[in-house]
């Protein structure tokens, strides 16, 4: 089983450049937690310093807000496409 | 695409980080949404920002330019606001409001919204960071000023939209030859696309990458309410809240005024409205959250009808920070709010305008609000945008037409004068 996580052009700094992953992650904590191995600097990005997901990031799934679904006893399916997207957005690529 | 300014620059809410001016509005390192800062020393050094310049300036936004983000250089083309301020002694006559005041943006030109406002100040910017074209996510009343304005300025307008807004919105938008694309989804759902679009073209979304810019415009309904009463802050504020923005600006704006020495500082309580189909900042605030839960939008108030408010949060803090409230109104209720204000006051809102209107009369009815305080109800659009929510309430106008007889007329008005009782009775049984 796999899902594939879409990033806005603002995290792609954070992970060498590429707009999309694949992940086997269950649900959404297990989602964090691969990113927190896999790609150390985005996760730091998305989470604050306590180590919960920041308030101005929504996670889609499918179109659909996460909450909606249930949040994180939400269980991915098969093919499900997961957005990362800062609730505040836009206009980052030409920020030095 | 970038350009420096002395007076004002991009600045983080959260981590203070600051960012010149560019079309960008989250904060790269924290993500929180940017704001513009100004500095208020310099602009008290100069001396631009006082009642007698303001009262030498134009009668639109542009005579409080001064604390406006506009860049240097640029010359004002629309004459946008400077709407009304009336005395509403007939509404309040009925809610039981000595001191009450409608802020009237449904007259508010080019388009008939407070969006004006908030459109001329982003397309200036969009001008000089170079955009060609420009567009928004929109309920409505965006979609209209912006097509507007960009074609007054010669700029090309792309603007997105869920499909189901009303008619009325939709024309008022194509009528500018704009390009529109009517999104298969609710306002949530066309705003997560333009973040998306923002990253792959070179547009100049005014609430999107703009929005810092865009969202100062809204300050000038603060300015304008605190001038019109003649230099003196109310001691409440009535607002519609959509995305969570125009409560805060106008508090800003307050806040400025006071800075600046051009009002007396005073408490002023803020209270927002909302359409209980969608309401997810007055749930917020009702609770004491610090933070928001995102609704699906079911209301007839689609101009209200953000389910994921972008400033939703702070807005929430900001209202109880000032002691104020918030509280939402079902479908028929913001309909009665609409025929209130045209009854009363000769106002037609659309209804949006009719969510406040009905909210107003609820914090009177509920004693937060008291009859002899001063209070700005604002009215942010206009009704002949949203006929269709007052559809089947006036069908006795097409019931019949009379003849041109003067006993036709007779008969015809005092069936209407009485018709609660029975002006158009079930025909009789036969028999």
């Amino acid at each position: 089983m796999a899902i594939k996580i879409i990033l806005p052009t603002a995290f792609v700094r954070h992970t060498d450049g590429q707009k999309q992953l694949s992940s086997d992650a269950a649900n959404l904590p297990a989602l964090i937690l691969d990113i927190d191995k896999n790609f150390p600097a985005l996760s730091t990005q998305i989470k604050d310093e306590s180590g919960k997901l920041r308030r101005f990031i929504n996670i889609y799934v499918n179109d659909e807000d996460i909450r909606f679904l249930g949040g994180d006893t939400y269980v991915f399916q098969d093919g499900d496409e997961v957005m990362l997207i800062p609730s505040i957005a836009g206009g980052t690529a030409r920020l030095s | 695409m970038e350009y420096s300014c002395q007076t004002y620059e991009l600045k983080c809410n959260e981590c203070g980080r600051r960012f010149g001016n560019r079309p960008l509005s989250g904060c790269p390192d924290c993500l929180a949404p940017l704001e513009i800062a100004y500095d208020l020393d310099i602009i008290r050094k100069e001396g631009k920002f006082t009642r007698a310049n303001i009262a030498a300036g134009p009668f639109n936004i542009w005579r409080y330019a001064a604390l406006l983000p506009i860049p240097e250089g640029f010359q004002p083309d629309i004459p946008v606001g400077f709407t009304p301020l009336v005395r509403a002694r007939g509404l309040g006559k009925r809610i039981g409001a000595d001191n009450l005041y409608v802020k009237n943006d449904a007259v508010c030109f080019p388009t008939l919204s407070f969006k004006d406002r908030v459109v001329s100040v982003a397309l200036a910017n969009a001008q000089k960071f170079g955009f060609t074209t420009v567009g928004c996510s929109s309920t409505g009343n965006l979609a209209n000023s912006v097509a507007a304005q960009a074609a007054r300025l010669g700029l090309k307008a792309t603007i997105l939209i869920p499909a189901d807004l009303e008619p009325a919105k939709i024309l008022n938008t194509l009528v500018y030859g704009a390009r529109l694309v009517r999104i298969d989804g609710n306002y949530d759902h066309v705003n997560r696309l333009c973040t998306l679009i923002a990253d792959e073209y070179d547009y100049g979304f005014v609430n999107v990458n703009l929005r810092p810019y865009y969202a100062e415009g809204s300050k000038t309904q603060g300015y304008e309410i605190a001038e019109q009463l003649g230099w003196k802050l109310p001691d409440n504020v009535v607002c519609p809240m959509a995305g969570g923005s125009l409560i805060r600006k106008i508090r800003k704006a307050f806040n400025e005024l006071i800075a600046l020495g051009l009002v007396e500082d005073k408490p002023v309580r803020f209270f927002g409205a909302q359409a209980t189909g969608c309401s997810p900042i007055s749930q917020s605030v009702r609770n004491g959250w610090d933070y928001i839960e995102p609704q699906r939008p079911n209301t007839i108030a689609r101009s209200l009808a953000i389910g994921n408010p972008a400033d939703g949060p702070a807005a929430s803090k900001m209202i109880r920070s000032t002691g104020g409230w918030a509280e939402d109104v079902s479908d028929v209720e913001l309909v009665a709010g609409i025929q209130e204000l045209a009854e009363t006051e000769g106002i037609f809102t659309e209804t949006a305008g009719g969510v406040t209107t009905a909210v107003t009369a609820r914090l009177y009815a509920q004693g937060r609000i008291s009859g002899d305080e001063t209070t700005v109800v604002c009215i942010t659009g206009n009704g002949l945008k949203t006929t269709d929510a007052l559809a089947h309430h006036y069908d006795h106008i097409d019931v019949r037409a009379i003849r041109p007889r003067l006993v036709d007329f007779v008969d015809y008005i005092a069936a209407l004068d009485c018709q609660d009782v029975d002006a158009f009775p079930e025909p009789a049984l036969v028999g």
